[in-house]
């Protein structure tokens, strides 16, 4: 992270009084880091190698990497969660990232209402999640529903939405890419921003359509942000719990189940803790892969068009 | 988009002359055009974006049978909202939802300003590191260990445990929009306060923290934003008499009948408050939601 660096070598090193008076300022944050976040995220590796019920009458009992090995080799509910959670991001954030531009883009010039509807644009993604996936669970009913009473209206047939295990991923990929592509288009826009002006004249002198402005220089001058924007999107897709659990709860079968609502219910609805636990920590490692990818991405581009 | 004026020599031939006039009147209609286009897109996008939220609020507002009823039209009725706070305590559940949100704000503020300053002046640069990684790790990573831990404390279903678990996500949060804003306040100025002899507290408190009042805002807004929406961590840590709006909704659907109307008067109430901060607040929100993806 660029923005934590050191903006001036240190020359002269400060002395004790002083180092503990710095000290007192970051004491509090450190004793809640570790405490909160260190100690449970170092529990649960643990955990990850025992076997337990929760039960404080039976201790954990040690098991080595059985729980490992059994998501890797006999449970039948891992590998497809894995590949339906990277399915579910990777539309969520693609479709997200190009609606987002393409709203970015109508925004940025001033016109009247510009700032109402900039506001307006906000609400699907500050508005409680579990709020709205009750709306949307009324909206999808099969039979009392607006978007069956649209479609009987039209005289099409009207769907199952997601009580059909073939669409109800999809339509919470839809819920998700309306809830998100409000923070794409919001990032964008901050970014087109901050562009600087000059090259936009150049191209303009030189005869470039809008199109190829576009292309050639607002998109490549706006990777670097887009790429945070999907890097960020992308690790909070790839959690997504809340619209998921409350409208399928992983069904209708264990069709839209993904590596967060399957550790939940393994955690909380099952009590193997061990087993949940492992889940976890392969769940983070996946995160933490993803993240490291696109972070490592950024760096080599910025640092090519540094160049 | 923009039309290009170029001086017209007079020595042009009037047919160079009408051309350029026909281009530039081209240029206008494919401006008017244009404006027009973004205009109804604009129109697409948002009626997209805020017919839930409007469906929802006017589902809250009809009896059981209109929202039934193969019909359009309705017959507004107050009862959902009477039912909600009547029947099913939601009044109590909105208090229990103000006071984490608000205390995990406090808190989080609390421990987190001082340590974003820090962070961005004596450059304990690995503690920003570690807040950072907190945003990647699943929370439910969290969760089995604090929940273990609170049951054996006897803290589950208390406040406190709900307050705490709410501070894992504001506190990096908070560090994240301040850290940035701290380095970018000029040095020079607490400096010289130090140099008239305040102290390093006295310099945060008096002359870094009123300057960052506007950032600050952008944190307290977000992290309340963020504890009143939160699911997950009140759907395991919460009890009966602690349980937030989010839990409460959602223990509301799982009865046996659906009361749609009742649900939608609940899904209303819990996201009011959030929806008028946001538009009373705009340009902070804007800031937080975007915060880091710019200058990071």
């Amino acid at each position: 992270m660029s923005t934590l660096q050191a903006t001036e070598p240190r020359i002269n090193r400060p002395s004790f009084k002083r180092r503990l008076h710095r000290l007192g300022f970051i004491m509090p944050a450190v004793i809640f880091v570790v405490v909160m976040m260190a100690f449970p995220v170092v529990y649960n590796g643990w955990l990850s190698l025992h076997e337990w019920t929760g039960s404080a009458r039976r201790a954990p009992v040690y098991v080595g990497f059985e729980n490992y090995t059994e998501l890797f080799t006999e449970s039948d509910r891992f590998f497809p969660a894995v590949q339906r959670t990277f399915l579910f991001s990777t539309v969520v954030v693609v479709v997200e990232l190009v609606l987002g531009i393409g709203i970015a883009l109508l925004l940025r010039d001033a016109f009247p209402g510009h700032t109402i509807i900039k506001t307006l644009i906000l609400l699907p993604m500050v508005a409680t999640p579990v709020a709205v996936s009750m709306g949307w669970l009324l909206m999808l009913e099969p039979t009392i529903g607006v978007f069956n009473k649209i479609l009987r209206d039209l005289g099409l047939p009207i769907q199952p939405f997601l009580g059909s295990p073939d669409q109800a991923l999809w339509v919470l990929m839809a819920v998700d890419i309306w809830q998100w592509t409000p923070m794409m288009a919001m990032i964008t826009l901050a970014g087109l921003l901050s562009l600087p002006e000059d090259p936009y004249e150049a191209a303009l002198v030189d005869g470039a359509s809008a199109l190829q402005s576009f292309i050639h220089i607002t998109l490549p001058l706006l990777i670097p942000t887009l790429l945070t924007a999907v890097l960020l999107r992308s690790i909070e897709a790839l959690k997504t719990f809340d619209i998921i659990y409350t409208m399928t709860r992983g069904g209708p079968g264990f069709s839209t189940e993904t590596l967060n609502t399957l550790s939940y219910m393994q955690a909380f609805e099952y009590f193997r803790l061990g087993e949940a636990s492992a889940l976890l920590v392969v769940f983070f490692a996946i995160v933490l892969g993803v993240s490291v990818i696109f972070i490592q991405a950024r760096r080599t581009i910025s640092a090519r068009q540094a160049l | 988009m923009t039309n290009i004026t170029r001086p017209i020599d007079p020595s042009q031939s009037l047919a160079i002359r009408q051309e350029a006039l026909a281009s530039r009147r081209r240029a206008n209609i494919r401006r008017a055009l244009f404006g027009t286009l973004r205009a109804l897109l604009l129109l697409l996008v948002l009626v997209v974006l805020l017919f839930p939220i409007v469906w929802i609020a006017l589902s809250a507002f009809q009896s059981h049978i209109d929202i039934i009823s193969p019909a359009w039209g309705f017959k507004p009725t107050m009862r959902n909202f009477e039912k909600v706070f009547d029947e099913y305590n939601f009044l109590q559940y909105m208090w229990n939802s103000f006071l984490v949100a608000s205390l995990s704000t406090f808190f989080s503020l609390v421990l987190g300003l001082p340590g974003a300053y820090a962070i961005a002046r004596f450059h304990y640069d690995w503690l920003g590191v570690v807040l950072l990684a907190a945003r990647i790790v699943p929370g439910i990573t969290f969760l089995v260990p604090w929940y273990i831990l609170f049951s054996r404390m006897g803290l589950n279903g208390s406040y406190i445990a709900l307050i705490l678990s709410h501070m894992i996500v504001s506190m990096p949060f908070i560090v994240w929009v301040m850290v940035p804003f701290f380095e970018g306040l000029p040095i020079e100025v607490e400096e010289s306060a130090r140099i008239d002899g305040a102290s390093m507290l006295g310099t945060f408190v008096r002359i870094a923290l009123p300057l960052a009042v506007p950032a600050i805002m952008t944190a307290t807004i977000m992290s309340f934003i963020f504890s009143w929406n939160n699911f997950m961590f009140s759907l395991v840590l919460s009890g009966d008499e602690t349980r937030t709006l989010p839990v409460a909704i959602f223990n509301f659907m799982t009865y046996a009948s659906i009361d749609w109307g009742g649900l939608m008067a609940a899904a209303v109430i819990i996201t009011l408050p959030v929806l008028v901060i946001t538009v009373f607040m705009q340009r902070y929100v804007v800031s937080g939601l975007t915060a880091g993806a710019i200058k990071g």
